[in-house]
């Protein structure tokens, strides 16, 4: 038997009220940006969103949680942003969005901070389900510009080695989830694509939690895949929302990890799926792939869900949950 | 050039040379119109809806004012009434419904609608707008309309198959609007596609789209459609086939890195050149402005260059966008005049008159 998990990739919508006040207690232009080293009121504001964040997915029903990353200004480049040896300048499209983040340039030696771990730590007062979220290597140093290390593939390890050490000084948590969309967006080219599967495996050596790497908006390019499936980690994810039959073709071709991730939600649409549907595409999947039973199916949305309106967001986690718990649907 | 570009010559201009100077539309909005929108919403004030109508209407006064006073040919209300340019149109239109605001960056956020059900004409969007603008004015108005591809990708589309679908049904909307607008005065219409630039490999549901715009409206219509703040390469010289008069572009804010872009092919329509840059806070010297303009001679003659901003102006200090126009205004009337003295070299001109040779 299969265990449905229900989770998402974190990066929720920050609450209504909280959009509000921080933009009156930071400002709007990218200068008034999160820094890392927030005090008195603003941390006071951020202690109460991670709070919220949290509470909802409890609410919700998800079989993991997140701290939500409402401090996330720059979404996945966000442990580079508040670093102290990185500088931010202009601000550059997200991915194929209508969004934008700071763009991070590394210039001085990566050291873990521990930005993420705090939050972590003080999530686990909430929950032992905790689920850790971090940019992936590649994605991480794709989003970056790198002024410090002598070339790509130095930078790319510096990075991994900078994320094992953020990953070491978490609390105990029970899942990783490594979100790695640049790995489809901007696929590494021939001698990249091993050198960024190495790189998972260097942060997924600091924990002893079960690694999901989690690749979205569309499905991995053959080889990638390939290489990717090198990687020591219990899971890889699949965005089913974008593109279902390049994700089972590869499945189908090169097989899986002993569990998996199902995007089968789509965190960048405000119609929200109907558990049962949810339920079939899961069924869907794991009739493509007969020869093999998953020992754990994280079901979850395919992309973060900050695109979302808050509303939608905690809809989209409901359905996840409830998708999760249906009684097996009989083919 | 257009037939139709004429027309927006003001009477007695002192030159035989025309650049067509205007603006892309939005323009900062006077404080105490921020302040009225606010207390509209503030239920211990008994300032009502039927206010803020008259704070719109002196705001629109005011900035067609202003714009009349930098010396434009063709001018705009400054959208005052706007709100954004995707949430102004979703509220006109029956298929949209709002779940409340989401990031586009840092804590700037944007009401994103979505569409949940098949999109229709319910009220009129701008007809009393542009009936207000000319009321005030004697210059020929300028109309910007968001175009139906950037209502439909900077929405949530809940309700169609596909995209594309969305945007041709949307266009339909667009046209009725337009007829509407043309039947109230309007002469030049300009549609905003910002959504273009960055999914450039939809130029052809753009293009479907406009064609469904255009049906049905007179040739002495003048419409441009401006894109901004993308890889032109991209969508060019595809975008030529657009039955548009004008492609109004920003192009300063990137140093006219990517002028060389539309010299490659012959650019057969005209070209609405952004000469001040919309995002920097210090006004450009005239001289740099008319440097600016000259380099749209390197695509166009002097017969079919319009002279813009790069985009609308909303995010500057109110008295650095008029200091923007007043400035482009003077270089475009400046350059004119020594046109006329054949005092400038026209690049496009020289390089096919030795092609004719």
């Amino acid at each position: 038997m299969t265990e449905l998990v229900a989770t998402t990739p974190g990066l929720f919508p920050l609450p209504d009220w909280a959009k509000d006040r921080l933009s009156d207690l930071k400002g709007h232009q990218k200068s008034d940006l999160i820094t890392g080293d927030e005090t008195g009121p603003l941390a006071e504001r951020y202690d109460e969103i991670r709070a919220e964040l949290t509470e909802l997915q409890l609410d919700a029903g998800l079989d993991r949680i997140t701290e939500g990353q409402g401090r996330w200004d720059d979404m996945l480049a966000h442990p580079l942003t508040v670093h102290d040896s990185v500088e931010t300048r202009g601000i550059v499209r997200y991915y194929d969005n209508n969004n934008f983040y700071r763009e991070p340039v590394v210039t001085g030696e990566l050291t873990p901070s521990g930005d993420v771990a705090r939050e972590l730590d003080a999530a686990t007062a909430q929950t032992d389900a905790l689920q850790a979220v971090l940019p992936g290597p590649y994605t991480l140093a794709e989003l970056a510009t790198n002024e410090q290390y002598s070339d790509r593939s130095t930078f790319i390890n510096a990075i991994a080695e900078f994320l094992a050490g953020e990953v070491a000084e978490f609390p105990a948590h029970e899942t990783l989830f490594l979100l790695e969309p640049s790995l489809i967006e901007d696929a590494p080219e021939s001698d990249f694509d091993a050198l960024a599967s190495e790189a998972i495996d260097t942060v997924a050596d600091a924990t002893d939690a079960a690694v999901v790497v989690h690749p979205f908006y569309g499905a991995l390019d053959e080889t990638v895949y390939a290489h990717l499936m090198d990687a020591d980690v219990d899971a890889i994810g699949f965005d089913l929302v974008t593109d279902h039959e390049q994700n089972v073709y590869n499945v189908q071709e090169y097989g899986t990890k002993e569990s998996v991730a199902l995007g089968v939600v789509d965190g960048q649409n405000t119609h929200v799926e109907e558990p049962e549907h949810v339920r079939e595409r899961f069924d869907w999947f794991d009739a493509q792939i007969p020869a093999q039973e998953f020992s754990t199916a994280y079901l979850t949305s395919n992309t973060e869900l900050f695109y979302l309106p808050v509303n939608k967001a905690e809809a989209k986690a409901e359905t996840l949950a409830t998708a999760a718990d249906l009684e097996e649907v009989t083919q | 050039m257009s037939d139709n570009r004429e027309q927006f010559r003001p009477p007695n201009h002192p030159t035989d040379s025309f650049l067509l100077t205007t603006v892309v539309g939005s323009y900062p909005k006077p404080k105490w119109l921020n302040r009225a929108e606010d207390l509209v919403d503030d239920e211990t004030h008994d300032f009502d809806d039927d206010h803020l109508d008259e704070a719109h209407d002196d705001a629109c006064r005011l900035i067609t004012n202003e714009h009349e006073r930098a010396g434009l040919d063709t001018v705009v209300d400054g959208e005052m009434r706007r709100n954004e340019m995707v949430e102004f149109f979703a509220h006109r239109i029956d298929g949209y419904e709002f779940n409340g605001p989401v990031k586009v960056w840092g804590h700037n956020y944007f009401d994103k609608p979505s569409v949940v059900e098949e999109v229709s004409y319910d009220e009129p969007w701008l007809v009393d707008e542009l009936e207000f603008t000319t009321g005030v004015t004697d210059r020929p108005v300028k109309v910007p309309i968001t175009g139906p591809y950037t209502l439909a990708n900077w929405a949530f589309n809940e309700a169609y198959e596909t995209e594309a679908e969305l945007a041709y049904d949307l266009a339909d909307l667009v046209n009725e609007e337009i007829e509407r607008l043309v039947a109230a005065g309007a002469r030049y219409i300009q549609i905003d596609e910002p959504a273009l630039a960055t999914t450039p490999d939809d130029h052809a549901i753009v293009g479907e789209c406009l064609e469904q715009i255009v049906d049905g409206i007179p040739k002495e219509v003048r419409v441009g459609l401006h894109v901004c703040y993308g890889d032109y390469s991209r969508i060019y010289p595809e975008m030529l086939e657009y039955p548009v008069d004008e492609y109004d572009l920003e192009l300063a804010n990137g140093n006219y890195e990517q002028l060389d872009v539309f010299t490659a092919d012959e650019f057969t329509k005209d070209l609405g050149l952004g000469v001040v840059d919309a995002h920097t806070a210090e006004v450009e010297p005239v001289a740099e402005i008319k440097q600016n303009i000259r380099r749209g001679f390197e695509v166009v003659p002097p017969e079919r260059l319009t002279v813009s901003p790069d985009c609308g102006l909303k995010l500057l200090p109110r008295e650095v966008a008029y200091g923007k126009m007043e400035n482009m205004v003077q270089a475009a009337r400046e350059i004119e005049a020594e046109l006329d003295a054949g005092e400038i070299e026209v690049g496009y001109a020289d390089r096919h008159a030795a092609a004719d040779d």
